[in-house]
């Protein structure tokens, strides 16, 4: 139930905020400041998660196999690998690491 | 809206682009991002999220990086609201979007309701490319709907997948969301500011982790955006002061003396 009410709060929020964009007049959203903020919360969001997903276990910090893969998605990333190929990377080397570290 | 369309005919009639080749840079986006549902329905069922609810979620929430970071907040057993709250901030970013592509695609009306719910980070860089607006309805119809009918096939997919490996881990699938976000973070890493955003958000995010409950780091972490934004702000006040500072008149005078030495240079 939890679960369901995640998910229809994030579908209504989501789609609010798309509808938003199309529907009020220009200049409202136009502000420098607010577009440099609109910039800036994704990359705070997207670097927490990316952190967290890569060394929480629980409220733990652990460092285990999906560093490694992460690492190798970096890698990935800074030779201008497509998109599939970055996350295929990681995938493959968190396998392998844990498999040989088992 | 009437002015804009007109605005937009002699640029049509112009440097047009042929519509074959706007369908075709609209597939190729569509087709490659589509087909990376399988990582998200296979995250999702790896995170123990059941089937009915990875496609309800590809249906309606329809933005990758929400939907990851919310059944990631949910599999590490956070409360429901937070990890909403964590997926909607992440989601912010498409009201923004849809600003610009109202603009572009200049709809009617009745069609907004409908056309919202495919305004995404691809769509957006597909639609802002086209030189004129027939190419951008194009480009933005074409990647919509190849992105939409792909993404929600391949979740299937990917949780059906899930349920029939088991255990994702084993697989290294648990490292498909992290590297995801990854994916995402790092075109937006072009200037110092955004750097610093980042940095002090994994600060925080990792840092709070232990002490705060689950799903609220991120969400402190988010504060790192208008703390860098801030302190921008406060160093353009610093460099090149104007006439604003009339209650400090010598100070003032002395600052603009500074800034043209240094435009001078």
């Amino acid at each position: 139930m939890n679960v369901w009410i995640a998910i229809l709060a994030t579908a209504v929020g989501c789609y609010a905020v798309k509808l938003i964009g199309l529907l009020v007049p220009t200049g409202v959203l136009e502000r420098p400041l607010v577009q440099r903020l609109a910039a800036l919360l994704p990359v705070a969001l997207l670097a927490a998660l990316t952190a967290q997903q890569t060394f929480a276990d629980g409220q733990v910090l652990v460092l285990d196999a999906r560093a490694s893969g992460l690492a190798a998605a970096a890698v990935a990333l800074l030779l201008r690998a497509p998109f599939l190929l970055v996350v295929a990377a990681a995938v493959i080397v968190t396998a392998g690491v844990r498999a040989m570290t088992g | 809206m009437a002015e804009q369309t007109a605005l937009a005919e002699p640029h049509d009639a112009g440097g047009a682009k042929p519509d074959r080749a706007v369908v075709q840079d609209a597939l190729g986006v569509g087709i490659a991002v589509g087909l990376s549902g399988f990582a998200f329905g296979v995250t999702s069922a790896g995170g123990g999220l059941s089937l009915p609810q990875t496609c309800a979620l590809s249906l309606l929430v329809f933005t990758g990086a929400s939907q990851f970071a919310l059944v990631g907040a949910l599999a590490a057993g956070g409360n429901p609201f937070t990890a909403a709250a964590g997926a909607f901030f992440l989601g912010v970013r498409n009201a923004f979007y849809g600003l610009r592509l109202s603009q572009v695609l200049a709809l009617p009306r009745a069609v907004r309701p409908f056309a919202a719910q495919w305004i995404i980070d691809e769509t957006t860089a597909v639609t802002l490319a086209q030189p004129t607006r027939r190419a951008a309805r194009i480009g933005f119809t074409v990647t919509g709907l190849a992105l939409y009918v792909l993404w929600n096939l391949t979740t299937l997919l990917g949780a059906l997948g899930a349920e029939a490996i088991g255990d994702t881990e084993a697989w290294g699938l648990d490292a498909a969301g992290p590297a995801v976000f990854l994916a995402l973070l790092a075109p937006m890493l072009r200037t110092t500011g955004e750097r610093a955003v980042a940095g002090i958000a994994v600060v925080l995010g990792l840092g709070l982790l232990p002490v705060l409950p689950t799903g609220v780091p991120v969400l402190v972490a988010a504060l790192a955006a208008p703390v860098v934004l801030w302190a921008e702000g406060r160093r353009r006040a610093d460099r090149q002061p104007d006439g604003r500072l009339e209650d400090q008149r010598d100070g003032g005078r002395d600052d603009r003396r500074g800034g043209r030495q240094g435009e001078g240079r």
